[in-house]
């Protein structure tokens, strides 16, 4: 199990061939309450930095982006009818999706806890 | 400070009112009618099992009821309204005057055109000076509003690249900074939108913007660019960027809605333009509070002009005749149909009433003290607030959250305030490249007066905001009608229909 982030705040938790996918706290926090979400499909094709899903709230609408190309396996079900998931674990039972991936080794481009950790610093500097 | 608490619930003159629906007393009416025989019932199954419910009201109870509800509006009739992006300016009571003439007011979309000229000159006269203010070829005023302008000019583009049998053109590129309806409504015409983000100024990267031309070739079909942007700015290489997209074969989209902060200034056919709608209801004054109406007519190049949508007023010797149908005389090539009638013609009159009592002189004059206007807000706030971007603005100023840094307070706090002040806030987390964005727009309406009022306000918040003074912001507002809403229930649990109390619906089952 190995974890990565990306620049657009999404998390990617990867075991063996398949990735589970969300936004992370910093992400959650920054959107304030979550109103709305709109998780993909099983099924659908989706490409590294593509857009996935749809987070929306009481300040903004956002795009969630795919970390890695591959195939969504299953959208998070739960999540809309109840956002406040997101707010409440962004990082467990908040997910949005899980995806085959196509190429791990898309993994590389991505940033570690630590990497990640430094980017936020760097952003509230 | 305790207020205090009175037994009939108002506050002083400010009246708490039920739903007109729980103000009901069974039989009360303004007028006494006679009985009226009942008819024989010849609904079958689909008769009505239960009493209409209509609340029984007198008449004074009715015109207080609607007056004081009227009471509980802001409005710019009522005091400084800086929403951001929405150009709430002053409507001349001059327009309503004009849209209230009966020839204008009186007629029926479906009456003979042979009865109906003077309203036909009128449209194209508006068209006329559509066309003079922006050096366009044409323009389709059916519209309905801002986004169904965006609509109409994008189906042009489609149209005109299908003409020409470039149907493989399925990307439509927009600025990350674009107003949210850019992105929706080239989405809605099928297409696939690939954004670009902004650059440390504000603008539009044109190294981006070229690369990203390059990388999808002749598959894009449009850029959508707003100009003035929703930062505020000015999108200094529009030229550039209109050259670049047509010489990858592509339409360029002008997002007209900031219009006013550049109309009589500069001509848009010279910033090499093919489709911008414009805004009527923000350009030209006329009124759009609680969302309308509205009217957006688009402006097209000669290239897009034979696909404009119908119908068409079209000058015939001394009179007017209407095309309504595409495949027809100048409709050959049009689109079709985007609107039933002829567009929103209240809107036109009191647009067109607008130009011609401000004159080539006055809309030049609006247009720059709108920029006046939000640039010395900007130069005076800055004094204690951040702004986003270097200036010089144009119409609109948009300050971060960097002075709200470790006080605690948001920019929502900082809206919530500003209602105890009397002001309307101004459009906050937009744009969203601006981290919690407060977008102020005081258009040309406001003296400074009336600026110098909403600075004094917006200083004293920011300096109580700096010297910790928190919670005073989280507990605001404190003197409206209502305190803070819960917007975020009312997002994820509306309640959308009245329902009566369960007493009422035995008593009416009971019936």
């Amino acid at each position: 199990m190995s974890l990565h982030f990306t620049k657009d705040h999404e998390w990617i938790s990867v075991d063996g061939k398949v990735g589970t996918v969300g936004i992370t706290q910093y992400a959650q926090a920054q959107l304030g309450d979550i109103v709305f979400v709109e998780v993909p499909a099983g099924g659908k094709a989706l490409k590294a930095g593509g857009e996935a899903a749809v987070v929306e709230s009481v300040k903004a609408a956002s795009e969630v982006y795919s970390p890695v190309s591959g195939t969504v396996k299953e959208g998070n079900a739960a999540l809309p009818d109840a956002p406040q998931i997101v707010n409440e674990d962004p990082q467990g039972a908040g997910w949005f999706f899980k995806i085959e991936l196509a190429d791990a080794g898309e993994l590389s481009g991505l940033m570690d806890e630590a990497a990640y950790a430094k980017y936020l610093a760097e952003l509230s500097a | 400070m305790t207020r205090p608490t009175t037994a009939s619930g108002h506050k002083g003159l400010q009246f708490e009112q039920n739903l007109i629906f729980e103000q009901n007393t069974p039989g009360a009416t303004a007028v006494d009618l006679p009985p009226v025989p009942v008819a024989k019932q010849r609904l079958g199954e689909v008769k009505r099992h239960t009493p209409v419910g209509l609340p029984g009201m007198s008449e004074p109870e009715v015109v207080r009821h609607y007056t004081r509800l009227s009471q509980k509006n802001y409005s710019i009739d009522s005091g400084f309204y800086p929403l951001g992006s929405c150009t709430m300016k002053h409507n001349p009571r001059l327009n309503e005057k004009m849209a209230r003439l009966p020839g204008f007011a009186e007629i029926h979309p479906f009456q003979p055109v042979s009865t109906a000229q003077g309203a036909m000159e009128l449209i194209d006269t508006c068209a006329h000076w559509l066309l003079e203010l922006t050096g366009m070829s044409a323009v389709a005023m059916s519209p309905a509003a801002g986004a169904h302008g965006e609509f109409c000019g994008l189906m042009c583009i489609h149209a005109a690249h299908d003409a020409n049998g470039q149907a493989q053109r399925k990307v439509i590129i927009v600025p990350e900074s674009a107003h949210g309806t850019n992105p929706a409504t080239a989405a809605l015409c099928g297409y696939t939108v690939e954004s670009i983000p902004a650059n440390a100024d504000g603008r539009v990267d044109i190294a981006v913007l070229r690369a990203k031309l390059a990388e999808h070739g002749d598959t894009v079909a449009a850029v959508m660019i707003t100009n003035p942007n929703t930062c505020g700015l000015f999108e200094r290489e529009c030229i550039e960027i209109a050259d670049a997209v047509h010489a990858a074969g592509a339409f360029f989209y002008m997002d007209g809605a900031n219009f006013n902060a550049i109309v009589g200034r500069l001509r848009i056919a010279d910033l090499g333009v093919d489709a911008m709608h414009i805004n009527l209801h923000k350009t030209f004054s006329t009124p759009h509070g609680g969302g309308g109406p509205g009217a957006g007519p688009t402006v097209l190049s000669a290239k897009l002009a034979p696909f404009a949508p119908v119908p068409m007023v079209v000058k015939s010797g001394e009179g007017y005749t209407v095309e309504e149908h595409a495949g027809f005389g100048v409709a050959k090539q049009a689109l079709g149909r985007m609107k039933g009638y002829h567009g929103q013609f209240g809107v036109f009159v009191r647009a067109l009433s607008y130009m011609m009592s401000m004159g080539a002189d006055g809309l030049k004059q609006a247009s720059g003290d709108a920029v006046l206007n939000a640039n010395y807000l900007m130069a005076r706030l800055s004094a204690e607030l951040t702004p986003a971007f270097a200036g010089p603005c144009m119409h609109e100023c948009v300050f971060d959250d960097r002075f709200l840094k470790g006080t605690g307070v948001t920019t929502l706090d900082i809206a919530k305030a500003l209602i105890d002040e009397g002001f309307h806030p101004p459009t906050i987390y937009f744009p969203l490249v601006v981290h919690g964005a407060l977008l102020i727009e005081p258009t040309e309406t406001e003296s400074k007066q009336a600026l110098d009022q909403f600075v004094t306000s917006m200083l004293s918040l920011a300096r109580k905001a700096k010297e910790g003074r928190a919670a005073e912001f989280q507990a605001a507002p404190q003197l409206s009608p209502r305190r803070r809403l819960d917007e975020t229930k009312a997002a994820r649990r509306p309640i959308l229909r009245w329902t009566p109390p369960a007493s009422d619906k035995a008593q009416q089952a009971a019936e």
